[in-house]
């Protein structure tokens, strides 16, 4: 029952992903594409958390926090590209 | 118009955000021989906390925080992983022989302690100098 269950939950979260990667192709403005891909990867994160209880490992928990991590990053430095043009600066002007 | 932008809650959230980055790469560096993690990724996690720092601040700021000339560190990391490997050889062992013994320590209790992690260190100190030296190199050509 929970194994079904657990792939229903699966199959659901495939098909978040799939209507999320249909923003990212068609979505008119960049700023879409980028909240998309964002909410990709939470998605993903749910996915390795589902398929951990699947395969009743503890192994893919550092994964988790390792992909929440890097999709902060990746979504910080997404926006600073878009409001200011330039990722890292050399010096701020206050 | 352009409005002057404000980055307080980027910045603050930074604030808190890169320890806790922080820690979790020094757990992932120190659980690489039992669970998954190891010298790598520990380091990738390590410059992607240093990173999130250079995207909240900028350039100037993170080298007043962290005066670290990271060419020099690839070479200290070099030197570590190499040290390790030739120190194998005062013991008549091959080249990279590891050794490990089991010790009772006061806050630890009972821990092997094994050279592998010296030989781990390099790699770490070296991931972090390269990734680091590449995002600056990058970040400061106009």
């Amino acid at each position: 029952m929970l194994n079904f269950m657990l792939q229903l939950a699966l199959l659901c979260i495939t098909i978040s992903m799939g209507i999320l990667v249909y923003r990212v192709i068609k979505g008119p403005s960049i700023p879409d594409r980028v909240v998309a891909l964002d909410a990709i990867g939470t998605n993903l994160i749910c996915m390795i958390a589902v398929l951990s209880i699947l395969l009743d490992t503890s192994m893919f928990l550092e994964v988790i926090l390792l992909i929440g991590i890097l999709s902060f990053t990746g979504t910080v430095a997404f926006s600073k590209f878009l409001e200011k043009g330039e990722i890292i600066e050399n010096e701020r002007d206050l | 118009m352009k409005t002057k932008t404000n980055d307080l809650i980027l910045q603050t959230v930074t604030k808190v955000a890169t320890f806790v980055i922080v820690l979790f790469s020094i757990h992932i560096f120190f659980a690489g021989h039992y669970t998954p993690g190891g010298g790598f990724i520990g380091g990738l996690m390590t410059s992607s906390a240093i990173i999130l720092l250079l995207l909240a601040f900028d350039l100037k700021t993170v080298k007043a925080i962290l005066p670290i000339n990271y060419l020099l560190l690839v070479a200290v990391g070099l030197v570590f992983s190499v040290g390790t490997g030739v120190g194998a050889l005062f013991f008549d062992a091959p080249f990279l022989t590891h050794a490990f013994q089991y010790f009772d320590l006061p806050l630890f209790g009972h821990t092997s302690l094994h050279t592998a992690v010296l030989f781990d260190t390099g790699v770490y100190l070296v991931v972090i100098g390269v990734t680091m030296t590449i995002i600056q190199t990058i970040g400061e050509s106009e």
